[in-house]
């Protein structure tokens, strides 16, 4: 019987999970989680603290699941070392575990850059785990003074969790807008005005210069008093264990298109790994749920003996920020259509004959559209693209291709 | 499995599926009371251009990207259907963005919503192929693309 063995119990984990259950019923698999919690959805801890989910809807998949897969999880231990040769790792609670194919699952941690005085806060967290959004929890009141450092996603969706119970909130960033990754100037000029109008405020294009207990000194020179400081700069995958082990990194953990590390039967998904963007055509970190489930599924697939292979991970993000809906794809390369309609702001990027991106605030009825033509790069003239621009629909594409669709089993 | 399959020849663009498929899923029973009046929100759609039409609905597919997709586990496949648990969902629209269809809009409150062929409510078959006109739509088993 074969013997698997998962780093980590995130999404990409449950997607290695049921990839090698759907090629072997049989082997043992073994999850290694560092946090004591079962499963759950990540990208909800925000959604938590709104009120908008509670911790057991928030569970990624239901309590019969582990019974259901045969699997055990070693909860509240961590993987400190793989050996590639014996083909172990190595617990912190002492156990070496032996492996025929391994994933590292491991995802990514909070960056935190050295930053004056930050050891005289006595109130700081970061925004990454369940963990985090529960003590979070406990620190604010309803008076306080939040400042969270970092507006990109998880910064901007940590505000919008706690913007009903708390006083007050200031979001800093070094850069000059918001979601500076993900947006253009004006597209995140139109988001951040619309956060606040809900009286979050914002100091972009500025960094702390000094912390004190209860403020910050801005390098504007401005002072931020504050009780709670959320630190959301960044994130950075979790390398070493696969580094340490002689395996190839770069920002993540490389693999090839079949999940595979440069080690021997050891593969890697989700946030640690840095596999194939198809919309630029290089290796990037595509630090997104959809894309851990997928890249996990496919692993569990090939460390089962099987075939699979996830050459079509993009970028992309569906976000909304108090009823504001945004949603990005690909990579904005080539030319930019701008297709505004009413109070939808569309921008299209287009090169060689393809749909390289796109960035939408409104306007995302049907939007999956969009973002298979960026995965599939559909030759932009075999479809109506003018008619696209003002609306995703499938009238755009030739009858054959709806028959395919509408007429037969996808 | 059967699966909703579309011929577009016969549409007549009346728009009949939207509303039988929005009384169908409100659970009430008299047709005017749950469509009258009212905003529906319909888990088919009628498309088309130049005198063309189509309705979409979810296609049920055999790997179903929205499943693995959402962010809140709440969308699942169980033999062979597609199905959306709407106390999970918090409508971040994740499952839009990738559905290649445009099968998916959110419903009244804004948790999300999809075609789940009538399997859940009181009809059993769907809605929208019983009360098509002109068989536009049909409810039945296909294995490959036609
Ligand atoms: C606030 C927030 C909002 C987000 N919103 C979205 C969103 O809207 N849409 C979207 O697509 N994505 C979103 N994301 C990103 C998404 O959550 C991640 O891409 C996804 O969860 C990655 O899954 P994973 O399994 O790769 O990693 P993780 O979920 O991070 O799981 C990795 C696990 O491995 C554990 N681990 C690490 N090292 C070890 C070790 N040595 N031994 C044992 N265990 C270890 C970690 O503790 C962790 O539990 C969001 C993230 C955050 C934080
Ligand atoms: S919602 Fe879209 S992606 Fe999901 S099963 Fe239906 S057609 Fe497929
Ligand atoms: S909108 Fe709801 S069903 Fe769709 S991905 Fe988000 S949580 Fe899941």
């Amino acid at each position: 019987m074969k013997r698997y063995v998962i780093i980590g119990n995130g999404v990409a984990a449950v997607g290695c999970i049921e990839g090698i259950r759907s090629a072997d019923g049989a082997g043992e698999i073994t999850v290694i989680s560092a946090e004591p919690h079962p499963v759950y959805c990540r990208p909800l801890i925000s959604y938590y603290l709104e009120g908008k989910t509670d911790l057991q809807r928030m569970q990624y998949r239901d309590g019969s699941f582990l019974a259901n897969v045969g699997c055990t999880v070693r909860y509240g231990v961590r993987a400190q070392a793989i050996d590639p040769q014996a083909k172990t790792v190595a617990l912190s609670d002492g156990a070496q575990l032996p492996y025929d194919a391994l994933c590292v699952a491991a995802g990514s941690s909070p960056f935190l850059p050295p930053m004056q005085g930050l050891e005289t806060v006595p109130r700081k967290f970061t925004f990454q785990t369940l963990d985090d959004a529960l003590a979070l929890e406990q620190a604010i009141t309803p008076e306080s003074r939040v400042l969270i450092v970092g507006a990109g996603l998880i910064g901007l969706k940590c505000a919008e969790g706690l913007h009903a119970r708390v006083g007050r909130i200031t979001v800093c960033d070094l850069a000059d807008r918001v979601l500076s990754s993900i947006l253009d100037a004006a597209a995140a000029a139109r988001v951040q005005k619309h956060l606040e109008a809900q009286g979050i405020r914002f100091l972009l294009g500025d960094s702390v210069a000094q912390f004190s207990a209860d403020f910050a000194e801005m390098k504007s020179g401005e002072t931020v008093p504050f009780d709670v400081l959320v630190l959301a700069v960044g994130v950075r995958p979790n390398t070493s264990l696969v580094k340490e082990a002689g395996g190839e990194t770069d920002r993540g953990i490389l693999i090839d298109e079949r999940m595979a590390t440069t080690l021997p039967d050891v593969y890697a998904a989700g946030d640690c790994a840095q596999g194939y963007d198809r919309s630029c055509g290089a290796r990037r970190v595509l630090a997104l749920l959809p894309n851990a489930y997928l890249q996990g599924h496919a692993a569990g697939v090939n460390m089962a003996g099987g075939c699979a292979s996830f050459d079509r991970g993009i970028p992309m993000n569906s976000i909304g920020f108090f009823g504001l809906h945004l949603m990005t794809a690909g990579s904005y390369d080539g030319e930019v259509i701008a297709a505004d309609s009413g109070e939808a702001y569309k921008r299209f990027f287009v090169k060689d004959d393809r749909l390289t991106g796109f960035i939408l605030i409104g306007g995302t009825d049907r939007a999956g559209i969009y973002t298979a033509m960026v995965r599939e790069q559909t030759p932009l003239h075999t479809v109506d693209f003018s008619l696209l621009t003002s609306a995703a629909t499938s009238a755009a594409f030739s009858p054959a291709v709806r028959t395919e669709r509408f007429g037969g089993a996808v | 499995m059967k699966r909703i399959y579309v011929n577009e020849a016969w549409c007549l663009g009346c728009h009949l599926c939207e509303y039988n498929c929005a009384f169908a899923n409100s659970g009430l029973r008299d047709m005017a009371s749950a469509l009258k009046g009212r905003q529906i929100y319909p888990r088919i759609h009628v498309e088309g251009k130049d005198g063309v039409f189509f309705a979409v609905s979810c296609r049920h597919c055999d790997d179903p990207l929205c499943v693995k997709s959402c962010i809140a586990g709440a969308i699942s496949k169980t033999d062979g259907v597609v199905q959306i648990n709407r106390e999970k969902c918090v409508g971040c629209l994740t499952c839009v963005l990738v559905c290649p269809y445009g099968a998916l809009a959110p419903g009244e409150n804004g948790a999300m919503q999809k075609c789940e062929l009538c399997l859940q409510n009181s009809c059993g078959a769907p809605a929208c192929v019983t009360g098509c006109p002109n068989g536009a739509i049909v409810y039945e088993e296909r294995e490959a693309a036609v």
